[in-house]
């Protein structure tokens, strides 16, 4: 079975720099009546980035026009907050998003994200700051994404290192299935129901 | 040579190690999954795409929460949530698994009906694909939360791919004061270390004041773990749990109840054993807490006043507590006793066991839900409505006012017919107040369910220990 891959990436952002935001405000839950994973990314932000009567609200980030084709999320410390819906990257995936630049990611959203392809960077506040200047400065900045390096740089930017667990990073570059894998322990498991029966 | 001294968490982490390869994380054995209707639809999929069982039915139990209606029957749905409640149905039926359904008199709250069917027992690994799941560690087991992928795994493998968290102790100590409840520790216990606080980290809750809650109080607090960024919360197994858990449907019986009393004596941590961090809470100072933003760690004492953004230094702190407020359409600096309130919930994983109902039914005895407020109450699982019923609770609630409903998750995720209104403001019980959680537009204050019978009476945010006799 093939499973999501990543190994670099060049692309725009989109900066929500809202602390805390939780799952419940990526796909709210009356969203999650679904029993596939389509039409989300419609859904994406959907009491932020709607009005009342259903039209987009152009204050919102992901609605201005150079949003349009971005790649990346910079988003606020501890992003995917609360509920453990998977709802959550698939809501992101699904807009068309990749990866995730925040200085914290809430523990469930991270291990999601990462099954889905949608690679979450922390890097340091400082470093998020100047991330987000740059942005500022420049809506077209083209940020860089390279996993196998474990970095990410944008101009006037030189690679920073982020951290990834081994085992997450050579799935997403190698295409691992992470079911498939875990299959391959089933004598281990059948041993271990034996010796606890 | 003796063995080093381990926490609660290291030697259930040890006891269900099923393999672990250099680099990669530990595989993990499940000794109990827990299923809903809203998390399990696409993992079932994935199995069904491979042409995969599920492993180990034996130990899969799943019930209907989120999604149904708590005006009672599959009819009260709309369209989607019959959709996916009739798939967990033929889902369950298709792999052989447990499932309290519709027409269950047992069917309750994930996180209610594990624990009161005997599922839930110390020592285990229990998973679900929800983040309350941390709940059931208040009987000393290892309980989580995860996703759907992930619920696919456990189903296909009966195993889950796991990174070692760190631990961390929140030790309470004293005694609390009348009208402070489990709910009040653990908001402030949020308060003190906000909703990132916890994250990468399993809570261990310990001290004295922990040590005197009754099993229901510590499932309140545990269940508030994830509120704090921790995926799982602890409490050491002592004779209070196994009283709690003997007699129960699936708990062990005879000789193997004797066994496992034995093997579960040997779970509390080590003395010695070291914590990664360490947290402090004395609740002898403790008041009722109330949230007054938009996430659980914006809690404060009933009686302080909001906080000013201006009095914070920290640029994005300050943003985000001027957000939380102006949604909340609170004033800075102000009383949070006295807000008016529009609807008044009682219920959810939080707060909606027998316990729950009986000391709020306690304070709202004789009592009135003011003309402005409307309450609902929605006990957590149909056993529980049952003996809430047989002892005259729901008399106390009708009476008073109150709606008394079905079981179910109800207001809490909103996901099921019952919510507010935009601009509402609810004292709810539950355990999040996140913007839009309760309906979209709505407000919420979490507060204890004491807290919620005075706001109810009071129609404005009030402090219970004016109702004690």
């Amino acid at each position: 079975m093939s499973a999501p891959k990543f190994t670099t990436l060049t692309a725009r952002c989109v900066v929500l720099p809202v602390m805390d935001v939780d799952t419940d405000q990526i796909i709210p839950a009356r969203f999650l009546k679904v029993t596939d994973k389509k039409g989300l990314g419609e859904k994406l932000f959907c009491d932020w980035r709607y009005r009342d009567d259903g039209s987009p609200n152009p204050d919102f980030v992901l609605n201005r026009p150079e949003s349009q084709g971005a790649r990346i999320l910079v988003a606020g410390h501890n992003f995917g907050c609360g509920s453990s819906r998977e709802h959550a990257p698939w809501a992101l995936v699904g807009w068309g998003l990749q990866a995730v630049i925040s200085t914290l990611f809430a523990d469930i959203f991270k291990g999601n994200s990462l099954k889905n392809g949608l690679l979450p960077i922390e890097i340091a506040p400082a470093a998020h700051a100047a991330l987000v200047a740059a942005r500022t400065q420049n809506p077209q900045l083209p940020v860089t994404v390279d996993l196998h390096a474990q970095t990410v740089a944008w101009p006037g930017q030189a690679p920073l290192q982020f951290p990834i667990d081994p085992f997450s990073r050579t799935c997403l570059l190698e295409g691992v299935d992470e079911l498939g894998y875990l299959q391959k322990f089933t004598p281990q498991a059948e041993a271990y129901e034996a010796a606890h029966a | 040579m003796s063995q080093s001294p381990k926490t609660l968490f290291q030697k259930i982490w040890d006891a269900h190690v099923v393999a672990e390869e250099p680099g990669a994380p530990a595989v993990l054995y499940i000794d109990l999954h827990l299923v809903h209707e809203v998390t399990s639809p696409q993992a079932f999929a994935v199995l069904k795409e491979r042409g995969l069982k599920v492993r180990r039915p034996d130990r899969t139990v799943a019930t209907m929460d989120h999604s149904i209606p708590t005006r009672g029957g599959y009819e009260a749905a709309d369209e989607m949530g019959r959709i996916q409640l009739r798939l967990l149905e033929s889902n369950c039926q298709a792999h052989g698994i447990r499932m309290y359904g519709l027409d269950s008199v047992q069917r309750g709250i994930v996180h209610v009906i594990g624990p009161e069917q005997g599922f839930t027992q110390p020592g285990m690994t229990i998973v679900c694909g929800d983040s309350h799941t941390s709940t059931h560690g208040a009987f000393g087991s290892l309980g989580f939360g995860i996703g759907t992928s992930e619920v696919g795994h456990v189903l296909a493998t009966q195993c889950l791919l796991q990174r070692k968290p760190r631990t961390c102790e929140v030790r309470v100590d004293g005694q609390l004061r009348p009208g402070v409840t489990a709910k009040d520790i653990i908001l402030a216990v949020l308060a003190k270390i906000g909703v990132g606080g916890g994250t990468g980290h399993v809570f261990e809750y310990t001290g004295s004041a922990i040590r005197s809650l009754d099993m229901e109080g510590r499932m309140t607090v545990c269940n508030m773990s994830i509120e704090g960024g921790a995926r799982a919360g602890m409490v050491a197994p002592d004779d209070r749990t196994f009283q709690f858990v003997a007699g129960r449907e699936f708990a062990p019986k005879g000789a193997a109840w004797d066994r496992a009393v034995a093997r579960w004596r040997q779970l509390p941590t080590d003395p010695g054993a070291t914590f990664d961090k360490t947290v402090t809470l004395d609740a002898s100072r403790l008041e009722p807490m109330v949230t007054f933003g938009t996430n659980p760690g914006q809690g404060v004492a009933i009686t302080q006043p909001l906080p000013t953004p201006a009095s914070l230094s920290d640029p994005n702190e300050r943003a985000g507590l001027e957000k939380s407020l102006a949604y909340m359409k609170f004033e800075p600096g102000k009383p949070i006793l006295g807000q008016p309130v529009d609807v008044v919930f009682l219920g959810s994983c939080t707060n909606s066991r027998l316990v729950d109902l009986r000391a709020a039914a306690q304070l709202l005895r004789g009592r009135k839900v003011a003309a402005n407020v409307r309450m609902m109450v929605v006990p957590g699982s149909q056993s529980v409505k049952q003996a809430a019923e047989s002892e005259g609770l729901d008399r106390v609630f009708k009476e008073a006012g109150a709606d008394w409903r079905e079981a179910g998750c109800s207001m809490c995720i909103a996901m099921n017919g019952d919510q507010l209104s935009p601009g509402q403001l609810a004292v709810s019980t539950s355990n999040r107040n996140f913007e839009g959680r309760q309906g979209k537009g709505g407000r919420t204050v979490l507060a204890s369910p004491l807290t919620a019978v005075a706001a109810a009476v009071a129609g404005r945010i009030a402090d219970p220990r004016a109702l004690l006799s």
